[in-house]
């Protein structure tokens, strides 16, 4: 799958570049930036699953460039960087589009990242793509956000504003490697599997729509989406006895809200989001996930000089549970009705704000397990900054959502140049 | 008529009529030094350096907008060009009297606008020695003012004003302000902890005239508990240049116009 995505990167990247060239030509302006990173990440419970030591080791190059000719604009994010783990380089196009913008509206074209809703590393309305491994093995979090490929547009009349985006080509969630990662699974023996090609099919089409304004000093968003889950569901070719599985990802509608604002001291955020599983509503089959009701609230506060706290509680309702339960077959984990969630953050910056401490953690209310992401990043210059940090795993069964990473903790390190 | 009316009731006024009280000379000099013009367009380079001379520079284009009378609403939009982590990055205040600012900070790497948590009195902007309270000023009716004495700084002749807290929130017991009797700026800040010790000193080191308007371009904070200092200068600055009033959106802090940002 990942070759698959160099090749697409590859031919899109060249696209781009001879489309845009004569506006890159003419521009007013042009920029060149980014940066040089070394990033590893250690175990420090087990070795992975195929026995090497390490979640992740590699250099990385990032180069940004940018050319500005009223109202066009263009802007490619590209890195090159060298896996030590699995010995070899791949070139990835991160972002590459094309803007126009004018008074009335706006549109952005190609490779994008799309970032919507108001959680702290919870994601309800944001429908877009993630790289769970990359926030799992310690790569800064801008990592755990990937592209889409498509177009958006934004319209701005007096009484809203209004986004709306359509990409062609689906792009999955990306969860950890299972030669990197420990992790449940309940047809572990199978090891013929397929994905259905969610790729370069028109037909498929996602849409999304954003509609967003201030309401009574609140930022508040009402949210849309057709197109398909992220996350995998799997179909065994025989129920009894499989022998082969493929993945797939169902069709999955999202309607949404979420509200953003000052309440007290602090900034209070509110967001919930109906999940409808379009090919399962009854809930009676097991392969495809049921709808769900998923909602949270957040409450960031400032303590002291440069220390802030931010507190979450998510909760996720699984809609026809009945239904849910009579399909499971015997021997099979039972989902919770309601899986909740809370997470902290501590923030403190000192040394005029060079060095920071941080603090992440979940708490599985649900299922008792635990995620803890504690780190610390200095700013040796103004070019040049370091971290490291962990991320913890434990608590809950060997199924839930993060007792089943329970031997993946590991320690990192990130050193970035930047220019 | 209203004008021979207002110049026949002045030269019966008695002359020390027209010293002005310490809550008049704050309010004039809030006018002069924060809300000069329509609005304000000045690309902004500060030096953070240690007390061992290490220099971290921070630079940003800066777009401040009146909404109402000097002491009521203003919008700051500010980019980034310095250092290297978060360039191209925006952030926006709206800064209402007599309670906090709302803030918002987008974040180009993932394309997210964010809402910050933070309490004006108490926050570093971008680790120096200002404040945000010492950037965007401070609530007048939060202290107390009281001319204290008249005395000249450089070429500067002043009024001293001293300001203490209404509220003891604050970690200063009180400031004194040198005002400038004809522009209004502060030529000299000082602040008093609760020891009664000097330990931050704010200073402006060149007044230039804009437009009409005569406006602090470097200026400094020095902090002489940790030896840190903070020197700002105006590299250039322009007053009612036309902002609009949509440049305060979601729209444009995730895409600052280029002609606002250059």
């Amino acid at each position: 799958m990942r070759k698959r995505w160099t090749d697409l990167t590859g031919v899109s990247a060249c696209c781009l570049f001879f489309l845009l060239l004569p506006v890159a030509a003419l521009a007013a302006d042009a920029f060149l930036h980014g940066f040089v990173q070394g990033n590893q990440s250690t175990n420090t419970e087990e070795g992975n699953p195929d026995g090497k030591d390490f979640k992740l080791s590699e250099e990385r190059a990032q180069v940004k460039f940018e050319a500005t000719a009223d109202p066009f604009r263009l802007f490619i994010k590209s890195d090159a960087f060298h896996d030590n783990i699995d010995s070899h380089s791949i070139l990835e196009l991160r972002e590459g589009y094309a803007d126009y913008t004018s008074d009335t509206w706006d549109t952005r074209i190609g490779r994008q990242v799309i970032t919507w809703g108001v959680g702290d590393l919870l994601f309800i309305n944001d429908v877009f793509p993630k790289d769970y491994e990359a926030f799992f093995s310690g790569r800064p979090l801008e990592y755990l956000k990937k592209w889409v490929d498509g177009a958006k547009v934004g319209l701005y009349p007096w009484f809203a504003s209004f986004e709306v985006i359509a990409i062609p080509y689906f792009e999955p969630n990306t969860y950890p490697d299972s030669k990197r990662f420990w992790m449940f699974d309940p047809m572990a023996g199978i090891t013929d599997r397929e994905t259905q090609d969610p790729y370069r099919n028109f037909r498929k089409a996602e849409t999304a729509l954003r509609i967003y304004r201030d309401v009574a000093g609140f930022d508040t968003s009402l949210y849309y989406y057709r197109g398909f889950s992220r996350q995998p569901s799997v179909m065994p070719d025989n129920p009894l006895t499989p022998t082969r599985l493929t993945l797939f990802y169902p069709e999955l509608t999202v309607y949404g809200a979420s509200l953003q604002g000052r309440a007290g001291d602090g900034v209070l955020s509110l967001e919930a989001g109906y999940y409808d599983s379009r090919r399962d509503r009854g809930g009676a089959d097991l392969l495809l996930p049921n709808s769900q009701t998923k909602y949270l609230a957040g409450y960031q506060v400032q303590f002291w000089e440069d220390f802030t706290v931010g507190v979450q509680y998510y909760g996720e309702y699984l809609m026809e549970y009945s239904a849910y339960g009579n399909s499971l077959p015997p021997g099979f984990p039972k989902e919770k009705r309601l899986h909740q969630i809370a997470s902290i953050r501590l923030m403190q910056f000192l040394m005029h704000q060079t060095l920071r401490l941080s603090l992440f953690a979940f708490s599985g209310l649900s299922d008792g397990d635990y995620l803890i992401n504690p780190e610390v990043k200095y700013n040796l210059t103004d070019a040049i900054w370091a971290a490291i940090g962990g991320t913890f795993f434990g608590g809950g069964k060997e199924w839930t959502q993060f007792g089943q990473l329970d031997k993946n903790d590991n320690v990192y390190t990130q050193l970035r140049y930047e220019f | 008529m209203n004008r021979i009316c207002m110049v026949v009731m002045m030269a019966q006024l008695p002359l020390n009529a027209f010293a002005l009280t310490a809550d008049e000379v704050m309010k004039k000099s809030q006018a002069a030094f924060l809300y000069p013009g329509a609005d304000l367009k000045a690309r902004v380079m500060m030096k953070l350096i240690s007390k061992s001379g290490q220099e971290r520079v921070r630079e940003m284009m800066m777009l401040r907008k009146n909404f109402g009378i000097p002491g009521g609403e203003q919008k700051y939009f500010m980019y980034f060009f310095q250092p290297a982590d978060v360039r191209n990055m925006t952030f926006m205040v709206y800064k209402y009297p007599g309670k906090d600012a709302d803030r918002w900070l987008f974040v180009p790497a993932i394309n997210m606008v964010r809402r910050i948590a933070a309490q004006d009195k108490r926050s570093s902007f971008v680790g120096s020695d200002f404040t945000y309270e010492d950037i965007s000023g401070r609530n007048l009716e939060d202290d107390a003012h009281a001319v204290v004495k008249e005395e000249t700084v450089g070429t500067h002749d002043c009024t001293v004003i001293k300001s203490t807290p209404k509220a003891a929130e604050m970690e200063y017991s009180y400031k004194l302000s040198w005002i400038d009797k004809t522009s209004f700026l502060p030529i000299k800040e000082e602040y008093y902890d609760k020891k009664d010790e000097l330990y931050r000193v704010f200073s402006a080191d060149e007044i230039k005239d804009v437009k009409g308007h005569p406006t602090i371009t470097k200026r400094s904070m020095k902090n002489l508990f940790s030896g840190h200092v903070t020197e700002v200068s105006f590299l250039k600055a322009d007053y009612n240049v036309g902002v609009e009033d949509s440049l305060f959106t979601e729209r444009y802090l995730k895409q600052p116009p280029k002609r606002w940002v250059e």
